[in-house]
């Protein structure tokens, strides 16, 4: 006879409480702000489904959005391919391999507000070493704190300078993990290296690379530290991401309710998209 | 489909080598004619793998020369050596179909696409792979992505030899038989001169015309099985071909007669040469249990299904004997003898004595 007992919900039991308290209880009291009104005095009045409405009508949030899926792509069309070519550029054994590594891991090592205001005096003009080079060696006029384009591209490069080394530790992962008998037999297929590439390196390569998109989608999708540092979210509102907003609403207005709705949208985004794009990239597999 | 010639071939993994212990592969120095099928045997380490790296080209040998029907290959890279190789772990294009597989080498050579057509359809149907043509490569069994290794390599018809890194490690038993007369079959077909490379006596001997038994770096004998099994030229040959393998035995030697412990035993021959260790061999296929040989202790019998192999104790040594029928009982005392034309004093493991025409 098969003896039953419950007892496994026990162990499970931590699991499911450490759960409850760092994601669930907090995200129902952003639930519960979301359809009030709050007052002082904790006074709070139902709204209903008024503050998403309010948000999804607002243009102030569709700029931010579009601001946010522009700058997303951007740094993923960047950094996926920047990080498989350096990636593959990369010893796979000897002397530098470490060198390399190391290297490549450091940005990630910086926390994230020291690079915003890294990344801020680098590119001040007058004073960054990077401001003063461009206007003054090079002669281009380059102010990020008044050029919408100029704060743009920076927030860009610091994003593909901090985290492109993100992509190329996951791919060269998977690209020492590819034993030397593929490439001989690609050598003596007569195979060129645009087809080494093809054919085995980045089908070997994919299950990292997906892992290394939805890592940096969802990062940079949420980004906030770095461009706020650096930029503030301006010149103006040109460089108000979607997170820099939220703040600006939930702690700069303390408009509670609108900017609860605000995060449940933008965390509804944010998974919508990171699903889509793990269901589009392993698709081939369950074939 | 060429000839393979190794001339003086010597390599080290050392910028430096002094001795010959420096050195993984010790001179080798064969001919392996066109067509032929070839096995390269040896245990682990024993530097066939570096011997067949050299051959394809994936390694510079230190000294000496590899010549294709006579043109010296020896500095030319793999893909401009015409060969084929199989791999120990199937080596396939995952994202490609079986189709894609095949055609892929032929493809990258710029051959048309109605020649490409017609050779894989050969090829598939030479390795029964026609109704999986279509299907991705990557969800094959094992035994079926190593064949399509073995496609990508025989759809070529400039091949000039076609080589086997240990092929059917990765696969399951009852499909390894299956694979190896397979194996056999296609090299009847298309007659390419193979390489074969094991471990594995079986592979060894079923697969080829002819053996190169290796150990240490050196070649030890080459030979068809039948000449391997029947007068191994080394101790090492008879130990490593046959199961189980010949039994090695201390022995002192003068003129046709050696003698084992205070036994004596009539050889195939006269005793050559001077010196070094003297040893007895026989197979334990040549050892009989009848009268009028030496008394022996029987330890243990096996029963190993077609025949049962009797471990016997002469003093303080071990030796087996195959028999057939009618095994004594462990314990009980027996009589042994050696086949005189089977048994050989071997000098420091080398052979020592002259066979009788």
């Amino acid at each position: 006879m098969r003896t039953e007992n419950q007892k496994a919900w026990f162990f499970v039991l931590p699991v499911l409480i450490l759960v409850a308290f760092n994601a669930l209880v907090p995200m129902m009291t952003v639930v519960n702000y979301s359809v009030q009104e709050t007052f002082g005095d904790n006074l709070f009045f139902w709204q209903g489904l008024d503050w998403f409405e309010q948000i999804l009508r607002s243009e102030r949030f569709q700029a931010a959005l579009g601001r946010q899926f522009l700058f997303t792509a951007i740094i993923l069309l960047i950094e996926v391919p920047l990080g498989i070519i350096i990636a593959l550029s990369m010893p796979r054994k000897g002397f530098w391999v470490p060198v390399c590594l190391v290297l490549m891991a450091l940005p990630m090592l910086i926390p994230w507000n020291v690079v915003g205001a890294m990344w801020n005096i680098f590119a001040l003009p007058k004073i960054g070493m990077l401001g003063y080079f461009i206007n003054d060696v090079l002669g281009i006029r380059y102010d990020m704190t008044q050029d919408p384009l100029a704060a743009w591209i920076t927030v860009i490069v610091m994003d593909v300078w901090h985290w492109t080394s993100l992509v190329v530790l996951l791919c060269y992962a998977g690209l020492v993990s590819i034993p030397d008998a593929y490439y001989q037999a690609a050598k003596i297929d007569g195979a060129s290296p645009w087809s080494v590439f093809r054919y085995i390196q980045l089908p070997k390569m994919k299950t990292v690379l997906t892992i290394a998109i939805l890592l940096r989608f969802m990062d940079s999708f949420n980004i906030y530290t770095e461009p706020f540092v650096l930029t503030g979210g301006g010149p103006g509102n040109s460089t108000t991401l979607l997170s820099i907003d939220l703040v600006k609403i939930a702690l700069g207005q303390f408009d509670l309710g609108p900017a609860a709705a605000m995060s449940l949208i933008y965390f509804a985004i944010t998974l919508l998209v990171s699903w889509v794009f793990y269901v589009v990239m392993t698709k081939d597999d369950q074939k | 489909m060429a000839e393979v010639a190794l001339s003086h071939l010597k390599h080290s993994y050392m910028a430096d080598p002094s001795g010959p212990d420096d050195y993984a592969l010790k001179e080798i120095d064969v001919t392996w004619r066109d067509g032929g099928a070839y096995a390269l045997l040896g245990p682990s380490g024993c530097g066939k793998s570096t011997l067949l790296n050299i051959i394809s080209g994936l390694l510079t040998p230190s000294e000496g020369r590899i010549l294709f029907d006579g043109r010296d290959v020896t500095e030319l890279p793999p893909d401009q050596r015409n060969i084929a190789q199989v791999f120990q772990f199937p080596v396939i294009y995952d994202t490609m179909t079986v189709r894609q597989n095949l055609a892929f080498p032929l493809k990258n050579r710029g051959v048309d696409p109605a020649t490409i057509e017609r050779r894989v359809a050969e090829i598939a149907e030479m390795l029964d792979v026609v109704p999986m043509l279509d299907t991705r490569a990557a969800n094959l069994s094992p035994d079926n992505k190593q064949k399509i290794s073995m496609g990508r390599g025989l759809v070529r018809d400039d091949v000039n030899v076609v080589m086997f890194d240990e092929p059917l490690t990765v696969i399951d038993p009852h499909l390894k038989w299956k694979l190896r007369s397979k194996l056999k079959e296609l090299h009847q077909r298309v007659r390419a001169t193979m390489i074969y490379v094991t471990h594995d006596q079986t592979e060894a001997l079923t697969f080829a015309d002819e053996v190169v038994v290796m150990d240490l770096g050196e070649v030890v004998q080459i030979g068809t099985p039948v000449e391997l099994f029947e007068r191994p030229q080394h101790t090492f040959v008879g130990h490593f071909i046959g199961s189980p393998g010949m039994n090695i035995l201390p022995c002192e030697a003068a003129g046709d007669r050696a003698r084992f412990q205070v036994h004596e035993i009539v050889l195939e021959g006269p005793v050559t040469g001077q010196g070094g260790t003297l040893t007895l061999g026989v197979r334990p296929e040549h050892v009989g249990l009848a009268p009028g040989g030496f008394p022996a202790r029987v330890a243990k019998v096996s029963d190993v299904g077609r025949h049962y192999v009797v471990d016997a104790m002469v003093g303080d040594a071990r030796l087996k004997a195959v028999i057939d029928h009618n095994p004594p009982e462990p314990g009980s005392e027996v009589s042994l003898s050696f086949r005189p034309d089977k048994t050989r004093v071997y000098r420091d493991g080398w052979i020592a004595t002259e066979a009788r025409a």
